[in-house]
């Protein structure tokens, strides 16, 4: 009891050298690159015990599937099989149209193919525990590979993108987040739009598109919207949904509406990281531009 | 030194239910805030400092693993410790009044501040929208774990002080 007594601090005062020790933090934010030694403490505390929490609910989730019916299976097949025999059809056509694709842009000189980003497949172990933002942790870090602003893909489409990288784990901001601000385009009209995440929308599991121009192009709902050439952050031509509202602005400017994902977050488990950043795309076509 | 780990034990627990098993088990979309239930609850347990030491640790997690800014929930959950600390006198084991009511306090001061300062600051005004969807029932579902995991925290606490009061007497 007597030691306790003589290195007692008032608590005021212990309140504002925390309080000034956030405001440190807060500050030092800008100079350091994510959590700094904290996050690397985190990877080898916290992140191993997320990945084992998730590993073991995968485990269980899996077993409950294995009881499904024998009979829903083979009709499930059967759907699948003639999904395969339908999309190898389109595949043929599709691959000549490639062919005659590539001997067109080959005469054009427009041999950028960006369909082809290589890819790394991760784990989702945990999710963002507040109920402001959507984030996700993914099981793959800087040892591996991964690096800020790659953008991640889940299934065919745009998940997020990757804000803050450690030894063994990565923090993924989901396309759906109140922050995510991605600048998108019109598959068929070629027309640019900002789309953005919202948390009033995220309920319904939709995001929101605005600043596409008001032009004589018309869009239906339904139509593809992916990531645009323009943007700084995000590679083109990613996949981020279709278009399920569309309205005139009162400006009689714009349009804009609601876009339903292709991604559903409600239950991520595996995604892919593209290993290319658009910002190494971009520098290396213009040191090859500089080059020539 | 034994309750101090058993805290950190708590701390860590609480936060990895919350980002994994919690995510499947949303309501309304919602999950709700165990850090503030643990926060407030050492706070008017333990008194001002303890509050202010668990409101940091988990402030601290929460920013390097779910945040955008080190040191913004840091500050909040700080706070919140230390201005739960303040009603330690008023605290009794066998009332559950006072608990469920500061805890409430407490989440509806944490969402009105991350609404302030991280949506209405970037020029969002939909308080209402985020009132009733978002702060309200984040506060209700916290408040029906609490009552769960109120219970497991002061038993624990009763058995550490029946612990502590029988060392005590031991040395005198």
């Amino acid at each position: 009891m007597k030691i306790k007594n003589q290195n007692t601090l008032p608590s005021k005062y212990v309140l504002l050298i925390l309080v000034v020790v956030c405001g440190i933090l807060l500050g030092a934010e800008r100079f350091m690159d994510g959590g700094g030694p904290l996050s690397w403490i985190a990877n080898y505390t916290i992140v191993p015990m997320q990945r084992g929490i998730s590993y073991v609910g995968t485990w269980m989730s899996d077993l409950t599937d294995n009881f499904a019916t024998l009979s829903d299976l083979r009709k499930e097949n059967e759907q699948l099989q003639e999904r395969v025999d339908q999309l190898t059809i389109d595949n043929t056509r599709l691959s000549q149209e490639q062919y005659e694709l590539e001997r067109l842009q080959e005469l054009y000189k427009l041999d950028q193919n960006y369909g082809d980003y290589e890819k790394v497949g991760a784990h989702v172990i945990a999710n963002n525990g507040t109920n402001w933002f959507s984030s996700f942790t993914i099981d793959k870090g800087s040892e591996d590979g991964i690096r800020k602003d790659m953008n991640v893909l889940a299934g065919s489409g745009l998940a997020g993108i990757v804000t803050e990288v450690g030894p063994n784990y990565a923090q993924v901001r989901a396309v759906i987040d109140d922050e995510s601000n991605i600048s998108g385009m019109v598959l068929s009209t070629s027309d640019l739009c900002v789309v953005r995440g919202d948390l009033t929308l995220m309920e319904d599991g939709r995001i929101r598109f605005e600043n596409l121009p008001n032009n004589d192009n018309e869009i239906q709902v339904g139509e593809q919207v992916v990531t645009s050439h323009i943007s700084s952050t995000y590679l083109q031509g990613l996949f981020i949904g279709y278009i399920s509202e569309i309205n005139v602005d009162s400006n009689n400017l714009t349009r804009s509406g609601y876009i339903t994902p292709a991604v559903d977050f409600s239950n991520l488990q595996e995604v892919l990281v593209i290993t290319t950043t658009k910002a190494e795309l971009t520098e290396a076509d213009g040191s090859e531009d500089g080059g020539e | 030194m034994k309750r101090k780990i058993i805290t950190a034990c708590f701390i860590i627990v609480c936060f990895l239910l919350q980002s994994t098993v919690f995510s499947k088990l949303q309501f309304a979309s919602v999950r709700p805030n165990l850090m503030i239930v643990l926060t407030s609850a050492f706070g008017f347990m333990r008194g001002r400092k303890t509050g202010m030491a668990v409101g940091f640790s988990c402030g601290l997690l929460m920013d390097v693993c779910w945040g955008s800014v080190l040191g913004f929930y840091t500050l909040i959950l700080t706070v919140i410790g230390y201005l739960n600390g303040s009603f330690k006198r008023l605290f009794f084991d066998e009332d559950i009044k006072l608990p469920l009511g500061l805890i409430a306090g407490s989440e509806l001061a944490y969402g009105l501040t991350v609404y302030v300062c991280l949506f209405m600051m970037r020029g969002d005004f939909h308080f209402g929208y985020y009132l009733t969807h978002v702060i309200m029932p984040e506060l209700v579902y916290t408040i029906l774990v609490t009552i769960v995991l109120y219970q497991v925290i002061l038993h624990v606490n009763r058995k550490l002080e029946a612990e502590e009061q029988r060392s005590a007497s031991r040395f005198v």
